[in-house]
């Protein structure tokens, strides 16, 4: 398992290795290291930066990433709290149904004052209530709190309410369980939360926390990212967090960007080339210039975007805030009528009023809503980090919602399902000539030219000749060039050029003549010699990515493009797509999103779904269900128009949101159902007196726990 | 001005929910917000009782969750 240091470490490293829950520190070398760098899914690997010194990582790294540093100051008083009350707990309840009983004390309840049976059991019930202090102090703070702050009927009322009745019903020892587990529940789910916290700041952690700012002189000062300003050049060492969007003016290497994109090959980058913010330097130093302020970089939208995601609330979350403030006073109410209704209508109210209201406050103990107003929220949390660990940010539960009900998918071609850039698909030679020399041909012409078109042939070209040898460049606007190749004169165009120049361009082969793109004939000293095709071609993973989505349950896959028919209907072919819109302008394709939404009807279970490149089309991303932007880094339009933002360029992203939103909204209504029946039916129980405190406890804290178990299954997925 | 804060032990997610209420209704906020899931609060308020709208805020997140502490 341990790896040794790769060759060539430049700067001051640290190689650690993780196990289990702990970082172990397998080798140094001088110098010192940023903490934030290592991120709990590294197994190993070596870290490096100039912020804090070695030594505090080294006893953080052996030391400080056990078990205990995940817990907040507050858990770890609760856990001990918990514990010497459990412990107690046991005692006491060991002692007063097994020892005392034996010690041939049992006189009974019935035993008169003074005898040792009596002290004994006066002694065990003031050590409960110690032990009920001991674990329960903070709720009845709380309660009274609340009661003063007027904010009744939270879970501390409940308890409080539900455990001095038990009390005063003589039944220390429920009271007591009650709060325990009640308290064990609560720090379940603290900690639970705090996970799942965790790994959504886990993306956070992109932030940097200073740049290196050049100065007149040529010296750097470290400054904050806050301070930097557009023009300004900044530094960056390797290892170290690129603050703001920025060009490289010097420098060449490899950017990490998998904290925005989860994407794990490293960016290669050199002068000339955009960097955005939050992605981590390689093994080289970089100078960039700074493009945006700090508060307008890429990361400071990411950072605002998941701030503000937990807001935007889905309908099964909404649905539990409203279900939980009509429900627990409408239970408290019940309670009530519970303990004094019945003993009233019996005629014996002196004599029945007690056991009534122990039923009443097993029927608080039942009735906390906190397994549904914890588990469902944190279930869409751990969907919203299960999505981010996959490089898709999504900005609200209520669109990971739709995404499970996913029927249309509507998406654009150019930049989404295709490449986005044009390059030759293919290239045919004329009897007597070579495609490679068709090529060079070509490429010779088209050299220096900016149309994407000429661009790509040039760059297909391996062997192209030396300038010196291309003459009398002629540009046929909108046709194509001509140009003399050593000393002959070549030309390279469209069907138009070629009809001008009266050479005759043969009968394609069926397959060329079918290949989709625009051909270019080339021709030497007047006669045809071959045809290059230039076309944008499909992603690679475009057609698995189709498949996926169809498997996943969405219906229909609808392409729109402004390009051709005819290259419209053989993209959609090699992708497997049926339905497509070809020859579109940006606003028809809002029109024929809102057509296709009218057929759905708004339905709640068939949503529409509109996947684009944000480039231009912002409209129809906002008019979609729910717009997916992808491989929009950098790009601020887009990240403020869609819903849900892929952060690299890969549509296999799209089935696994799919499936992450399908599994959350199925871990909710799990949830909402399981624990909705068990509380019913110990209700039911309680209000029968078959149900007691114990069976109350299970159906409050129990029930908790369970949900919360069960989402927490959300933040293993995407793993 | 906008500024965000952090905070420590929010431990329900209703009470983050009362808290912004509660914070929006404070005289001088334009848009308030408290997260639970990322334990944090962005207050956006005027310039000139800036600091008065941040004692009230404390003072309103104590009363809906006395453990939750704003780490100023």
């Amino acid at each position: 398992m341990h790896r040794k240091g790769r060759a060539g470490l430049q700067g001051d490293s640290v190689i650690y290795m993780r196990s289990e829950d702990s970082w172990i520190c397998i080798g140094l070398f001088f110098g010192s290291i940023d903490l934030r760098r290592l991120s709990s899914s590294d197994k190993y690997g070596v870290a490096r930066s100039n912020q804090a010194s070695l030594l505090e990582l080294c006893s953080w790294l052996n030391f400080g990433g056990s078990d205990m540093d995940k817990f907040t100051d507050k858990q770890k008083k609760e856990l001990k709290r918990i514990i010497i009350a459990l412990v107690m707990f046991i005692l006491l309840m060991i002692t007063e149904h097994l020892i005392l009983p034996r010690c041939g004390l049992s006189g009974g309840p019935e035993s008169a004052p003074g005898t040792p049976y009596m002290i004994a059991e006066i002694i065990v019930d003031i050590l409960y209530i110690i032990t009920y202090l001991i674990v329960g102090h903070d709720v009845l703070r709380k309660c009274l709190l609340g009661i003063k702050n007027k904010q009744l009927f939270d879970e501390s009322f409940l308890m409080t309410i539900a455990t001095i009745g038990a009390f005063g019903c003589g039944e220390l020892e429920e009271a007591v369980a009650v709060m325990l587990f009640y308290q064990i529940g609560e720090f379940f789910q603290s900690y639970a939360v705090g996970k799942s916290r965790g790994a959504i700041m886990e993306l956070m952690s992109i932030a940097p926390d200073y740049a290196n700012r050049e100065t007149e002189d040529g010296s750097t000062e470290v400054i904050d990212p806050d301070d930097i300003e557009v023009g300004d050049i900044l530094v960056i060492k390797p290892g170290e967090k690129i603050p703001t969007d920025g060009v490289v003016l010097e420098g060449q290497g490899f950017i990490n960007t998998a904290a925005l994109t989860g994407e794990s090959v490293p960016r290669p980058v050199g002068e000339g080339d955009q960097v955005i913010s939050g992605c981590i330097n390689g093994e080289d130093l970089l100078r960039i210039e700074a493009l945006k302020e700090y508060d307008d970089s890429t990361v400071m939208q990411i950072l605002d975007m998941v701030e503000t995601a937990a807001s935007k609330k889905s309908r099964t979350e909404n649905f539990i805030t409203r279900f939980a403030r009509y429900y627990t006073p409408a239970v408290v109410i019940g309670a009530v009528l519970l303990a004094f209704i019945p003993p009233l209508v019996s005629g014996h109210f002196t004599e029945v009023f007690g056991m009534w209201l122990l039923r009443a406050c097993t029927f608080l103990v039942i009735s906390c809503p906190c397994a549904l107003v914890i588990s469902v929220p944190l279930a869409f949390f751990g969907g919203i980090g299960a999505a981010s660990k996959n490089g898709v940010l999504v900005k609200g539960s209520n669109y990971l919602e739709m995404m499970a009900h996913l029927d249309t998918v509507v998406s654009d071609k150019t930049g989404t399902l295709t490449e986005g850039v044009f390059r030759v698909s293919s290239v045919e030679a004329a009897p007597g000539y070579d495609k490679t020399d068709v090529i060079r041909y070509a490429a010779a012409v088209e050299t220096g030219s900016t149309h994407p078109i000429g661009a790509a042939i040039v760059a297909a070209c391996e062997d192209p000749y030396p300038a010196s040898d291309v003459k009398n460049n002629e540009n046929h606007a909108g046709k194509g060039a001509e140009a003399s190749v050593g000393s002959d004169r070549i030309a390279v165009g469209n069907a138009k050029l070629f009809a001008d120049l009266g050479i005759d361009i043969p009968d394609l082969p069926a397959d060329t003549e079918k290949a989709v793109g625009t051909h270019c004939y080339v021709a030497k000293n007047g006669e045809y010699i071959g045809t290059v095709t230039v076309s944008d071609l499909p992603k690679e993973e475009a057609v698995q990515a189709v498949k996926d989505m169809l498997a996943e349950g969405v219906r229909r896959i609808v392409m729109l493009t402004g390009d051709s028919e005819k290259t419209a209907a053989a993209t959609a072919a090699t992708l497997g797509i049926s339905d497509y819109r070809a020859e579109l302008l940006p606003q028809d394709k809002v029109a024929a999103v809102e057509e296709m939404l009218n057929e759905l009807g708004g339905s709640e279970k068939r949503r529409l779904a509109f996947i684009g490149d944000g480039i231009n089309d912002a409209p129809v991303l906002s008019r979609a269900d729910v717009g997916l932007a992808m491989g929009s880094l950098g790009s601020d339009a887009a990240i403020e128009a869609a819903d849900i933002v892929i952060m690299d360029d890969k549509l296999s992203r799209i089935p696994a949101v799919i499936r992450i939103a399908r599994k959350t909204i199925g871990i909710s209504k799990t949830n909402i159902v399981f624990a909705l029946m068990v509380k019913f039916v110990c209700l039911v129980l309680g209000a029968l007196g078959i149900a007691n405190m114990w069976i109350a406890v299970f159906a409050d804290v129990g029930v908790a726990v369970i949900c919360i178990l069960n989402s927490m299954r959300m933040l293993a997925v995407g793993k | 001005m906008k500024k965000k804060f952090k905070l420590q032990d929010l431990d329900c997610a209703n009470c983050a929910a009362k808290m912004e209420d509660a914070i929006k209704k404070i005289d001088g906020v334009n848009d308030a917000s408290v997260s639970f899931m990322t334990q944090k609060m962005m207050i956006d308020a005027d310039d000139a009782v800036f600091d008065k709208v941040v004692e009230e805020a404390v003072k309103c997140i104590a009363k809906v969750e006395p453990d939750c502490k704003v780490i100023l």
